[in-house]
């Protein structure tokens, strides 16, 4: 039994007990709900780990054989798998609520089924659970195939997909059961925090000891990106996160930031999800995924270099643009304006370099759905990184700020730019990991017409009801007074609700079809001709 | 290692000489739109920094050369709003009730502005009709628990009822069965002949002449001897088809049993007087102002 073995099992043993004591003592029934899920989870991996020591042959895996890089794929195709799994979760949250919007009968009446826990549930499903999974997915094939070597450590890519997983498990169960610290985007409470925080630690050095390991002199593009969203999301996470718990063994705890500083770290913190977790993560997708799928040269090393940077020190700064006219000093609000305004064209770096890609491999569009898809994909996120810096100038923020056009806003870049890049890269990983052949390429265009079409329908119905809204609540009569109230804003709404919920039912339904065709792939595919990825490695 | 760089035969670009997993890099430059257009929002940046306040200081902040604060944009905004509603909300404000019923124009102003305040404060329990709902009056109706006449109206909207205020309306429906004064059958019985009241159908072996001794007994210093109400005393006319809570046996048992004393807060204080005397004269127009 090696170290780690031994170590982690350990380790896992301890936690086990630990959170069995936590269990019995909670002072809440979700405290300790969670400690049992803790404490059965633990036990459960300690009993894997065991099973795995005695299958194994007495030598681990080696780091190569006959020469040739022995990927290590197994925890790749674990998150690949959750990825799907909770993306259509996901997705069908955002359609319930979304359904709630236009019928609030919907909610049932029901705590646990109320918009205001189902939201977050579907933000970090989606967010975090599908785009996370993706991420690690993408970040792990990645760093091992453009370094040529072996990922890093024996159990710790495991340790970071099964645990990050895991603190999926802990963060969705506790919004449905009203566990959540009112932070948008950061409603895990305390335990769930630091659990990821073990975990992100983890995937960090598993990322950096792979990277350092490397068999090709230079560090691929791809992996400045993966490293930037991983670093800084550890900060991000530190930064908004310090709280204080009422007890060890409760549920509850109080952030340690007040007032208006509480404000400027929860939205320096909420930008920069969007920067570093669903921009440079999945630009690092696109720069391995596009070249490869369209057989073509990244189209500007120099560019990727000054965006790269330029993106990463401007995009830290742009948070204050969601306090526009708030208690949050002029000051401020100015720097993130004008921050936001600059990020504009390092953003559109990346959208040149994914697009000018394809020069020399347009006609592949026509023939190739994934990588249309991708392409598709590029183009929301150029029109999302022009619409966001137009959204932070105040004059325009003061029309927009709290209606549903920061809505549409937010999906035509997570459902066009994050949720198309995702389906491409998974479309392309999972063939390669399983040495299949894609199941239908048929079936991906059907994926991709009906998801366009969901899209398109959602935020062209966000920006209308956004704008009517912004307007309606501004709008003063001959006399001086308000023309509308707020419920008859409320009420023009509602046409737009119901078509804001067909286009999420149609991007379901296109998640669903490519569910049913990863499925087919892996279960029924045809054995690639052409050499994959895992070709020198039998699945683990 | 640039003499190894081959040339891309699509762009004729050079690539860097660099490979991972098959990707290589073309040695485009920078696209210079791109470039241009990167310096131009930095510049105009700074621009904005010079004007607008910007960077913290050790203490303080760089104010810019406009001078510009939100507060003091507010300020402004406010003060335009005064300006455009001004003399107008000025003369409203001096007109007595009775003067801005007979003027058409500040009718008009009053009843504008009634209904913005009623939109945002009143139609959240009321409706935003008026049309209310079980345990809130609908004001659409010529039946009032507490006045209809202008003056009343504006009474009860600057004190409200059971609000804590001094000068609210005082007056409570009694917990006839909580209480112990009424027996459970004596309950089912009066609910019977307040049913009977307003020509509602009662129980088969209701007995009217017990249940008018015991309305007669219990139900009428408050509620009037031919039970029309009292408005001094917020007791509603129970011969009317108009029911606050519901007209069914079981709601009338409850009501009896436990009593009501449904709240509606004051508004002097969170409204100006002039705001208050719209409000009173756009709800009396609503429908059944007396």
């Amino acid at each position: 039994m090696t170290m780690g073995e031994a170590g982690l099992a350990s380790a896992l043993a301890f936690f086990a007990f630990v959170s069995f004591l936590g269990a019995a003592m909670g002072h809440d029934a979700a405290f300790s709900f969670h400690a049992s899920l803790a404490c059965a989870a633990s036990l459960i991996s300690v009993i894997m780990i065991g099973n795995r020591y005695l299958d194994r042959p007495a030598e681990l895996p080696p780091a190569e054989i006959g020469g040739r890089p022995n990927y290590n794929l197994g925890p790749i195709k674990f998150a690949s798998a959750m990825a799907m799994f909770w993306g259509i979760a996901g997705f069908a949250v955002g359609l319930i609520i979304a359904s709630q919007l236009a019928w609030p009968a919907l909610n049932f009446d029901l705590p646990w089924t109320t918009f205001g826990r189902l939201r977050p549930l579907h933000t970090s499903a989606v967010i975090f659970a599908f785009g996370g999974n993706v991420l690690i997915a993408t970040s792990f094939y990645v760093v091992q195939k453009t370094c040529r070597t072996r990922l890093a450590g024996d159990l710790s890519p495991w340790f970071v997909v099964v645990g990050y997983n895991f603190f999926i498990l802990i963060a969705g169960t506790g919004y449905l059961l009203g566990v959540t610290q009112s932070k948008e985007y950061a409603e895990p409470e305390w335990y769930a925090d630091l659990w990821l925080t073990i975990v992100w630690v983890t995937y960090l050095l598993v990322f950096l000891m792979t990277l350092v390991k490397r068999k090709e002199p230079h560090i691929f593009v791809a992996n400045w990106f993966y490293l930037a969203f991983i670093i800084t999301i550890a900060v991000l996470h530190l930064g908004n996160n310090p709280a204080l718990p009422v007890s060890f063994l409760g549920s509850k705890s109080y952030i340690a930031w007040g007032g208006v500083q509480d404000a400027m770290f929860q939205w320096w913190y909420g930008h920069n999800a969007v920067g570093f977790f669903l921009t440079a993560g999945f630009l690092a997708i696109m720069y391995y995924f596009i070249p490869k799928r369209a057989e073509r040269p990244v189209y500007s090393y120099r560019l990727s270099i000054i965006h790269f940077w330029a993106l990463i020190f401007l995009y830290i700064w742009a948070g204050p643009h969601h306090l526009h006219y708030t208690a949050l000093p002029d000051w401020a609000q100015t720097l993130g304006m004008t921050f936001s305004i600059m990020l504009w064209m390092p953003s559109w770096g990346g959208m040149i370099n994914g697009l000018m890609t394809l020069s020399g491999a347009w006609d592949k569009l026509r023939t190739d759905p994934v990588l249309r898809m991708m392409v598709v994909s590029v183009a929301f996120y150029g029109m999302s990184t022009f619409e966001g810096p137009m959204m932070s100038i105040k004059v325009v923020n003061s029309l927009s700020h709290y209606t549903d056009w920061t809505i549409g806003h937010v999906h035509s870049g997570a459902l066009g730019w994050v949720g198309f890049v995702s389906f491409g890269a998974l479309y392309c990983l999972v063939p390669w990991l399983w040495n299949r052949q894609l199941y239908s390429l048929k079936l991906v265009n059907w994926h991709f017409w009906i998801a366009t079409i969901g899209i398109v329908l959602y935020i062209s119905a966000m920006w209308v009801s956004g704008i009517l809204q912004g307007l309606m609540w501004r709008a003063y009569t001959s006399l001086g007074f308000l023309e509308y109230s707020f419920i008859e804003s409320v009420e023009a709404m509602h046409p737009f609700y119901i078509i804001r919920a067909a286009g999420g039912a149609l991007f379901l339904v296109g998640a669903l079809i490519m569910a049913f065709n990863l499925w087919m792939t892996v279960n029924a595919g045809q054995a690639s001709e052409t050499e994959g990825a895992g070709a020198l490695q039998p699945a683990e | 290692m640039s003499e190894h760089n081959e040339i891309d035969r699509v762009s004729g670009r050079s690539t860097t000489g660099h490979e991972w997993d098959g990707i290589k890099e073309l040695n485009t430059p920078l696209p210079r739109w791109w470039v241009l257009t990167f310096y131009a929002t930095i510049i105009w940046a700074i621009g904005y920094w010079i004007v607008y306040p910007a960077w913290p200081l050790v203490s303080g902040y760089t104010t810019g050369l406009f001078q510009y604060s939100t507060r003091a944009s507010v300020a402004t905004d406010l003060a335009d709003l005064e300006k455009l509603r001004g003399e107008k909300m000025a003369v409203l404000g001096n007109a007595s009730l009775a003067d801005i019923e007979k003027d058409p124009a500040l009718l008009a102003l009053a009843r504008a502005r009634g209904k913005t305040v009623f939109a945002d404060n009143c139609a959240p329990c009321h409706g935003s009709g008026g049309a209310g709902a079980k345990g809130y009056p609908n004001l659409n109706d010529d039946d009032w628990l507490w006045g209809g006449s202008l003056d009343q109206i504006m009474q009860t909207i600057q004190f409200g009822a059971r609000s804590g205020h001094a000068k609210t309306h005082e007056g409570q429906m009694l917990a006839f069965g909580r209480d112990g004064v009424l027996k459970k059958d004596e309950i089912v019985t009066v609910a019977n002949y307040v049913r009977s009241l307003s020509g509602l159908s009662t129980a088969p072996k209701f007995d009217l002449a017990a249940g008018k001794k015991i309305f007669t007994e219990n139900c009428t210093s408050c509620h009037g001897d031919n039970a029309k109400g009292n408005p001094e005393l917020g007791a509603p006319n129970l011969t009317d088809q108009i029911w606050l809570y519901g007209s069914d046996e079981e709601t009338l048992v409850e009501t009896i049993t436990n009593g009501r004393a449904g709240v509606m807060p004051a508004w002097v204080g969170r409204l100006d007087p002039v705001t208050v005397k719209a409000l009173a004269v756009y709800v009396h127009s609503l429908g059944g102002g007396k």
